[in-house]
Order: structure tokens, then sequence, then C-alpha cells
């Protein structure tokens, strides 16, 4: 157990440091960050020495070996854009990103979990077709379309909503900032999250009806209502918790996905994120915060496949008898 | 409007937080960000216009830009390379520290050190001497009748402040440490900035100790930048925001049509134009080879008759542009009257292709930016349009603006064949245009640094080097119209308009709108 | 949200537990039998699904011979036609039956066109994506050990750069390479990497699933007893047991696939607007909605909603249709 999971973490390693370097060597081509540093009128001479001190004109190999060398110790850099220290916009913005996250999560779970159920249990019923054809709508149509039409509907013309940004928020502890404590904050979460949720509603609502479609048939279910057990209680006690294994897995791995890709949703939004600073970024060539916002996901991302590749080994006997 | 939908909405929802706060708060969208505050870091018209609300110059300027006292009183030119300033006595900075002559030298030192972008604003050779407490002497190498034409955006710091928070070098994207300048600000202006979170939001409070009096009745201002169009335009509509700019020139109608809100218009004095590259033996990205079609001024001149400004005028600017025959604004340029477009022609344009031996028309490259002038993709997918009817087939490489001007400036080696820019003189006077866009360069781009199709004419620099040390106004503007005059001739570029300014403004908050796109918080009333 | 992790392939493909265990008989011969096509017939959803797939489908690349205007031909459109209402409305043009778009183009050719663009890019990522996916799955399922490690790691690293970022990433990439190509030609091979190199993963991640229960098999095991090399044991005898998951995700991917460009368009990495995918139309009426000029926008995003719709729809059936354990 302890040689797999050394194992796996010194892969995981491996993994950041060569996202790290693709990252570093790509976004060399993105544009040059001297033009958006400076105004026009900026003489060429200028510009060059400005190039000499971020230290651009050195060989690609020493920049990168700076650059990771103080990413090793939580140091990203200087934003070119907000001259700030990378790590402290970072901590300022994780939390609006967190939270529109774990919201659209909840959505998605909670919409989609009844109508997967419902669909699954009338698999033939029109009610349940309608379901699959609506939910499709939500996958089907651009997010930054969704958004812009949502928008339109419930601030434009009913007025019912904010159309950007996250409210009033508070302050929790020394750099937690929440928006779920006002009025106006949960007002300001409600467009977003379900933008952004909508694409996992949909998955969350085919991938349970799927399951529930196979359970019901298996032959517990079979044996279960044989009983003469009431159908809401076989439906509930024991499919629907046979179906919530999968949807519990696939939900967490869905969070990293979420916190990564919510960019569109917060440039729609302009919800005070990382993702709208990460596009920010990549307009104005901002290479520390691209290069901080790249490790960030990856090291999610890496993270989440290590803690569920150690969670297989200890659940699944089969895989420890292959791995050894 | 507002007010039956605020009804509407309490019933569902509770109170519309954000429209029913304190009259006096302004809350203003930008689609740009504020990234920080020190005033030299950055010599751009929004950072420079939104810390103009708390730092001063010298001089600043009236809603019609005309230069007025603002820390210096008055001014005057003792000997013609002496220039003495006479400056407000009793000014406070926001801190409560008194402004004096050592501020202004100070300023002048740190406005061009290294690192500051803003060192245009004070030639390098010019010496600064305190005469007094509140007389300062500016002593320059040679006559220079705009010396203080862009001192409106050289804002004064406090010395004492700046020093005593290790912030005498200028904020540099190359430093480790942040730098207080750039977080903080300690000016003489009219409102103070009571939080800064980069990119999120900025709040600037009334400034009660401020030295003028005050035309404006608001006690707190929200900035908050929207990327989105659609986004910002929907934060005005909704009542959510008092006031966004710009706003798309589409959508004008729209906010003006929805009760509650209005579009505010006028021209603006950046000018769009296409520029051909004149330099090369052969284009970089043309199906011509051995030559360069650009060369010949005729096949200029078919491109320029080949396109139709009314129409993108009406159709793609919507009216909120204004067709110009020359690089500058009639604002900045008072005889521009007398300069006439080419007429829209394009019988005449193939004729001229024919004539210049491209009967045939041929391939050419086309660099366009997407995200930085006013419908530039647009315009140049009309022009593009257009030109394929006398038999020109444009490739269009539309990009976002770091890309494109990574490309064509003289970073990328001007590597552009015909391309679409904008221009603002940033001292609103037309030397600025002949120095960085017409005069001859060098491949590396030595000289006109900004001539990225490398237009050359010997008269032209020639007229540029008198025109700036002229200091008869009348005998000035003439050598500048003779300039004009010989770029018009040559169809060195093809100005095509200023471009339109338009702001959305919710009802009851009256403003100014200046044509330099700045705006001031000292211009507004809101009831 | 267009960015499917391997675990939503997964959960999209509940179990697949291989559809026979002839190995004689591969998957798609199966596809054709009676039963299939029976529960075809049986679903009116899929019949129409599959007709108006097929309609779209022919409208899309018979654009040419069937659109009233061609909309990449500049010396034909006029920005005097700008934004000109659909036929039924005031100030309408007959020559316009949807209207126009901002530089003048015809809608309904636009559409046409586009739909023909996205659903080229579509199937080309898609059908690269599969190439690739199945190619290291296969290998990496089969020889297992370290080189199954470092290709499961490729997609852990795929997996953190999300579909717009190497979009973006791959954009500037080649064009600092290669200087500026022609934007036309090269836009369109660049979506294609983007969209494959981010969807691969889940054909690899499924196939090598199913490779390695399959790999096991008796009769697997007698193949390499009698010294068949092992591509061809992949090939022959391993690829056709798990088509049939590849061809769910292909169509789910499909959609995606569209969905993707859409948005990549939107952040102005797409297809160039002289020669816009039905995405492009949607982001370019995206800055017309709140001037009233509704239908550059709407009509584009009808056509996506109905595209994807209709292709996911058979995809559903195809889903269920495949799985044993639902008949």
């Amino acid at each position: 157990m302890l040689g797999f999971a050394i194992r796996r973490l010194a892969q995981a390693i491996i993994v950041m440091i060569v996202v790290a370097l693709l990252a570093f060597t790509l976004f060399r081509f993105v544009g040059d960050p001297v033009n958006q540093m400076v105004g026009i009128e900026t003489s060429i001479e200028e510009r060059e020495a400005l190039r000499e001190r971020l230290g651009l004109n050195d060989p690609i190999p020493v920049q990168f070996a700076r650059f990771i060398k103080s990413a090793a110790q939580f140091d990203f850099g200087t934003s070119y854009q907000f001259r700030q220290p990378v790590s402290d916009l970072f901590l300022k913005r994780i939390p609006a990103t967190l939270e529109l996250s774990f919201m659209s999560a909840l959505f998605a779970l909670a919409v989609g979990i009844p109508m997967g159920i419902y669909a699954g249990l009338n698999r033939e019923s029109w009610v349940s077709k309608l379901f699959l054809s609506v939910s499709l709508i939500g996958i089907s149509l651009p997010t930054f379309f969704i958004g812009i039409l949502l928008i339109f509907l419930f601030s434009v013309t009913l007025q019912w909503l904010p159309s950007f940004g996250r409210g009033e928020v508070v302050q929790v502890g020394s750099w937690w900032t929440t928006g779920l404590l006002t009025v106006s904050g949960i007002k300001a979460l409600i467009l977003p999250s379900i933008t952004l949720g909508l694409y996992q509603m949909t998955l969350i609502m085919r991938l349970i009806r799927a399951e529930m479609l196979e359970v019901i048939r298996t032959d517990y279910i079979k044996f279960a209502r044989a009983r003469g057990l009431p159908n809401r209680l076989v439906h509930f006690r024991h499919a629907l918790k046979n179906t919530l294994v999968p949807v519990i897995t696939i939900t967490g791995l869905q969070l990293g996905s979420i916190i990564a890709f919510a960019t569109i949703t917060e440039t729609v939004f302009q919800w005070p994120g990382m993702g709208l600073m990460f596009l920010q970024a990549v307009q104005n060539v901002d290479i520390p915060i691209m290069s901080a916002y790249l490790l960030l996901t990856a090291f999610l991302f890496v993270s989440i496949n290590f803690i569920v590749d150690i969670l297989y080994y200890l659940i699944d006997p089969r895989l420890r008898v292959e791995r050894a | 409007m507002i007010k039956k939908s605020l009804a509407v909405s309490a019933l569902f929802l509770g109170c519309l937080g954000a429209s029913t706060a304190g009259a006096e708060t302004l809350k203003f969208a930008f689609q740009g960000t504020l990234n920080q505050l020190d005033p030299y870091s950055l010599n751009e018209t929004f950072t420079l216009g939104a810390l103009s609300n708390a730092y001063e110059g010298l001089t600043r300027r009236d809603e019609n830009l005309q230069i007025q006292p603002a820390l210096a009183e008055s001014w005057e030119v003792v000997e013609p390379n002496r220039w003495r300033f006479h400056l407000r006595k009793g000014v406070k900075f926001h801190n409560g520290n008194d402004f004096t002559a050592a501020d202004v030298a100070f300023s002048a030192d740190r406005v061009r050190s290294e690192g500051s972008d803003l060192g245009t604003r004070i030639n390098a050779e010019v010496k600064v001497e305190i005469v007094d407490d509140y007389t300062v002497d500016f002593v320059l190498p040679g006559p220079n009748p705009i010396l203080h034409y862009e001192w409106d955006t050289w804002y004064i710091m406090d010395k004492e402040w700046t020093e005593a928070n290790n912030a005498v070098k200028v904020t540099s994207a190359s430093d480790t440490t942040p730098n207080f300048a750039a977080l903080n600000v300690n000016g003489t202006g009219p409102f103070k900035v009571a939080s800064h979170e980069p990119g999120v939001k900025t709040v600037y409070e009334k400034n009660e100790g401020w030295w003028d009096t005050p035309t404006h009745n608001l006690t707190t201002v929200e900035f908050t930048p929207i990327g989105s169009d659609a986004t910002r335009v929907a934060a005005l509509l909704s009542g959510e925001l008092d006031m966004v700019y710009p706003i798309p020139v589409q959508d004008v109608k729209r906010v003006n049509d929805n009760a509650g809100t209005m579009a505010l218009t006028g021209p603006e004095l950046r000018t769009i134009f296409l520029g051909m590259d004149q330099m090369r033996d052969e284009l970089l990205y043309s199906d011509v080879k051995g030559k360069n079609p650009f060369k010949d001024a005729r096949v200029r001149k078919a491109f320029y008759q080949a396109i139709d400004i009314e129409g993108i005028k009406r159709k793609v600017m919507r009216d909120l542009s204004t067709p110009s025959a020359i690089m500058i604004s009639p604002f900045l340029f008072s005889r521009s009257g007398e300069f006439e477009r080419y007429p829209y022609d394009p019988e005449a344009a193939k004729a001229l292709l024919a004539e210049a031996g491209y009967a045939d028309g041929f391939t050419v490259s086309m660099d366009c930016p997407n995200d930085r002038y006013v419908n530039d993709e647009a315009i140049c997918q009309a022009t593009a349009a257009m030109l394929a009817r006398i038999g020109v087939k444009v490739d269009l490489i539309a990009q976002p603006k770091a890309k494109y001007f990574a490309k064509v400036l003289a970073s990328g080696g001007y590597d552009t064949s015909f391309y679409l820019l904008g221009w603002t003189p940033g001292s609103f006077d037309s030397w600025n245009i002949l120095e960085n866009l017409t005069q001859c360069r060098d491949e590396a781009g030595k000289g006109g640094a900004f001539n990225l199709g490398g237009y050359c004419n010997k008269e032209v620099d020639a007229l540029k080097d008198q025109i700036l040390v002229e200091n008869d106004p009348e005998k000035r503007d003439d050598l500048i119209a003779q300039a004009f005059t010989i770029l018009h001739n040559d169809v060195s570029h093809i100005p095509l308009h200023q471009q339109g300014l338009a702001w959305g403004v919710s009802d009851g908050v009256t403003l100014a709108q200046r044509a330099d796109n700045q705006f001031q918080f000292r211009f507004v009333t809101k009831n | 949200m267009p960015n499917v992790t391997n675990e939503e392939a997964k959960a999209e493909v509940p179990v697949f537990a291989n559809p026979a265990d002839t190995p004689s008989k591969g998957a798609l011969a199966r596809a054709l039998d009676s039963d299939i096509f029976h529960s075809f017939l049986k679903s009116k959803v899929t019949v129409v699904a599959a007709l108006g797939t097929i309609i779209l489908f022919l409208l899309a690349f018979l654009a040419p011979w069937i659109a009233p205007h061609d909309p990449f031909d500049l010396s034909t459109i006029s920005i005097m036609d700008a934004r000109v209402p659909p036929v039924w409305m005031e100030y309408a043009d007959p020559r316009f039956l949807l209207g126009t778009d901002d530089q003048g183009r015809d809608l309904l050719s636009g559409i046409f066109y586009g739909m023909r663009i996205s659903l080229i890019v579509g199937f080309c990522s898609v059908i690269a994506a599969a190439i690739l996916g199945i190619t290291l799955g296969l290998v990496a399922g089969y020889v297992g050990g370290r080189t199954d490690a470092i290709i499961m790691r490729i997609a852990d690293i795929q997996l953190t750069f999300p579909a717009i970022l190497i979009a973006l990433l791959i954009d500037g990439a080649t064009r600092g390479i290669f200087g500026a190509l022609d934007r036309e030609v090269f836009s369109f091979y660049i979506l294609i990497f983007s969209l494959a190199l981010s969807f691969w993963v889940q054909y690899a991640r499924t196939v090598r699933g199913s490779t390695m229960v399959e790999k096991n098999k008796e009769y697997v095991q007698a193949a390499r007893v009698i010294g068949i090399p092992a591509p061809i044991i992949m090939l022959r005898h391993i690829l056709p047991n798990v088509t049939g998951p590849v061809l769910v995700i292909a169509t789910i991917n499909l959609a995606l696939a569209i969905v993707t460009e859409a948005t990549l368009s939107f952040l102005g990495v797409g297809m160039p607007p002289t020669q816009p995918s039905l995405g492009t139309l949607i982001a370019i009426g995206n800055d017309f909605l709140y001037s009233g000029e509704w239908w550059i926008a709407i009509f584009p995003g009808l056509a996506l909603a109905l595209l994807v719709l209709n292709v996911n729809l058979l995809g559903d059936w195809l889903r269920d249709a495949l799985n044993p354990k639902l008949r």
C-alpha cells in the first residue's frame, strides 16, 4: 500500500512539472507581455529595457528554472497587470470561485437526482422523455449564450436578479469572503450557479437514470419486490442507494472540473473569481497569473485523481492483486 | 419603469439593494480594469482618467478640454527657454500634508525616472528649479510652445508620503514586492480612494478638504470593471448601475428607448485609419512577387476610393463616427475643414488599379485587432468586402490586441502588409502625429516608431521639425496644413473616421462627456 | 461547460459489459442485427431524431447547391444590406428569408454553411480523438505495466488543460512558430487539433478498461499461445469488442465538439468571422441581442440546439440499445 502510494505520488509530481513546462513553453507564444504593460507611445528602447528587467530575454530553460524554484516556495511572481504578488491575488479570488462552484454543484444534485430517479423509474412516461429532451438543451447551447439569455430574462426584463458581481460580501475569518450571508449575495449567486451547473445537472440526471434502469432489473430488487416490500421502500432504500456510489464519485470529480472551467460563466457574469482573472490574464499576456492558474488546476486534478486511485486501491481487492 | 419594477421585485424578492442606496452614491462600470494606482506606471486613458479624480496636475482640462489652472494658479514664459509656474497656496494632500514646490520638483524627477511610462511628459533635459515654496521654474533646452499640453495627466505626488512609504521608485512589473503607491493614493483631488481591489472594485469617497468648490454632489463613487458588453449594458438597463461606458454602438437605441436610461454620444479624438507597407521591396503577405504594389500611390488611392466610408458610418458605426480626410480630429486642428476625402468611386478605383498594372487585382493579408477600437473587426470585414468588389482579395487576420500589437509593432518587426490602427495624439497636437505616424523610419523603428507601413517623405519631416519650434500659432498651423496636404496627396495612409463615444447614463445623473473619453466625477450630479 | 472528463464518459457508458462473448462476430455486425433495428423502429422519438439528423446533415452538406447566397464570397455581400430583419417583419428584404447579419450576409445561407463547418469540425475532431484514444487505450490496457502508467499520466496532464485553454495555447504557439499562415485554413486545423487533444482521454480510458477485461478471456489467451502478434490480437480480437462504447462516446462528443467550437468562437479562437460556423454566428449575434436584432443569434442558436438535440437523442437510443442489461 505504502509503496503504491509513493509511486503514485512520484508520478503526480512528474505530471505537475510537465504541466508547468508545457504551460511555460506555450505562453511564450501567446503574445508580447511588454506591449500590454506600457502605453502605446513608450519608445522601443524603454520596451527593450523593461523586457530585460523582467528577464524575458533570458533563455527559456533559465526562465523555467527560475519559475520552478520560486513556485516550489509558493511564490508565483508579480502580476504584470496588477503589480501585486500573484499568490495574494489568488487568495482573494479563490472564495468567489469555490462558492460559485459549490452552489452550482448543489443545484446540479438537487435538481438532477430527483429528475433522474423519476426518469429511471418511469422509463416510458412522456414526462421522463420531456426531462431527457429538455435537459439536453442545457448542453446543446454554449454556456455564454445561456448566461446572456438568463441575464436578458431575469435582470433586464423582469429585474429580479442582478446581472453581475457577487453582491454584498461578508468577511469571514482572515481571508474568506462569502456572499451567502446577505440577501444581495444570495441573489447574485442564482443566475451564475444555474448557468454553470446546467451541464452537470444534465449529466447527473442521465447518470442516475441509467443506473436506476439497470439496478431495478437486478435480482435482488426483483427479490425485494417478490417479498412484497412496498415500491417506495424498494426504490429508495434499495435501488437509489446502489446508484449513489458512482454518482458521488463523479460529482466529486466534477467539482474539480467545475472549478477549472468556470472561466466562461465568470466572464459573462463578471464574477470576481479565478477564472475571470485567468481569461483577463490571457488577453493581457499576464504570464505569472496564467502559469499559477494552470498549476493550480493541475494540482486540483492530480490530487483528486490521486485520492481516487488510493480509494479504489483500498476498496477493490482485484486491483491490489494486479498491481502487486 | 424603474419604480414600477422595483415594486414588483419587492413583492417577490425583497428590495433590490443596488438602486435604493443613498442618492449620492454613484455606481459605474467600465470595460477595462483599473490595475494599479501608481500615476506614472501606465500611460493609458482609462487609468489616468480614473486617477484624475484623486490626483491633480499643475493644469487640468475642462469639459471642452481647454487648459485651466489647477495646482498652478498661473504661469508665464519669463524667457523663451524659462517657464515660471506660480503654485496654488493652501492646498493639502489627502493625508493633510501641505502642497509645495518641493512636491513639484520631486514629481518631475519621479515621472522621468526609470520604470515610468510617462517619461514623455517632461523632456529629460528640462531642469526644474525651486524659486520659493510656491514658485517653480522649468528651464528648457530650446523653445517649446506645447510644453504643458500633457501636464493635466502629470499628477503631483506628495514627496514626504512617497518617501516615507518607500515608493520613490515607480511601480514596475519587475518589482518583486508590491509598491505602496500602486495600492494607495495620496493626491490633492476631489476624491479619495477608500478601497481598491484590483480587477474587482474601487471605492472613492468625497475629499471634504478639496481646495476648489465642488460642483458635484457625490459622497461615494463605486467602480466595477465589467468586460462583457452585454452584461455591462444589462447592468445599466436593469438599474443596478448609474453609468456604464462604453456601450456598443448597436445598443445606443436600446439604451435610449429604455425608460430610465439614456445614451450620451459624441465624437472622440481617436482617428481610425488604414496603413500599407510601403517600405519592403516585396510584400510579406501577398501573391504579388518581386515588387510591392503599395509603393505605387495609384494603388493606395484605389484602395482609398474603394472604401464606402458612408456605408461604414451608417451600417457599422450606426452614425456614431465622423469620416475624416486627415489623420487628426477636427477638434485638434482648426484648419481640418479645408481637407476633403477622395470620393467613394469603385469604378475609378478599378481604373487606377488597371493603370498601375493590377487590372485583375491581387491578394493581400490584412491585420486587424478585434478588441481594441469600436467595431474594429467589423470595419475590417466591411473593408475586405468592399475591396473584393475591385478585385482585391483580402485575407483578414483579426486577433486580440495582445497578439495584434505583438505582430505589427516594432517589437514584432512590423510584420504586416496592410493594417488598421487608431491614434489619439497624447498632446492633443498635430506634431505628435507627424512625429509618430508619418515620420520616416528605419527597419528597427528608429524615427516614426508607429509608422508601421514605413511611409517616408523628407519634405514632411522637414516641416515637422519646423513645427516643433515655431512659437507663432498662425504660422505653425500653416506649416501643419502644408504637411497634411502632402500626406493627403501621397495617400500615405487611408484615414477612415473619428470613432464616436457612447456612454450609458441613468436618468437623474448629469455629467460631462469629455472627448478624450476621461470620466471625471467632479462634473457629475445625481438626484 | 463543454468539457467531458473520462469519468463522465464512464458515467454515460455504464459498465459496458462486452455485449456478447462470441468473438467471431463484431459489434458492428451485431448493430445491424434485427434486434436493434427493431428497437429503433419501436421508439418514435428515435425515428424522428434520425430523420431530423438526416435532414440537417443534408442541408449542411448540400449548402453550396441549395443555399440562396454564398456567404463566403465577399464580392457578393454588401455592408448596406447589414442587419435586415426576417421577411415577416417590417423593413425586410425578400432576398433574405431569415434576415442578414451585421456584415450583410444572408442568415439562412449562413446557417447552412455554418452547420456544414460545425459538422466538419465536429466529425474530424471526433475521428481524430477516437483514433488517438483507441490506439493509446488499447496499448495501455494490453501491454500494461510502465507503458500503461505513462499513458495514463499523459492523460492526467491532458485533463488539466481544458479544451478552451488548449485552443488558446495552440493557436498562439503555432502562430508564434510558423508566423501568420492563411488564417482561414489554419484556424480549422487548430480547432480540430485542440478538440481532438481534449477528447481523446475518454476513449483511451474506456478502451483501456474494456481491454484489461478482455485480454484475460480465454480466446485472447489462446490467440496469444498460438503466437499471433500483439497488434493483430488488439485489432482483430479486442477492438471489435470495444466499439460499442466508442460509438456512444462518439455521438456525445460530436455534439460536444460542436458546442465547444461555439464557445471558442466566443473567445475569438474559433473559426474566423469570414468563414462563420454556427458558433461564430451565435457569438456575433450575441452582440446584437439587446439592440433588437435578435435574429442574428437566435436562428443559428435554434439550428445548433436542433442539431445537438437530434444527435444526442440518437446517442441515447444507441446507448440503451447496445446495453444488453436493458434489453
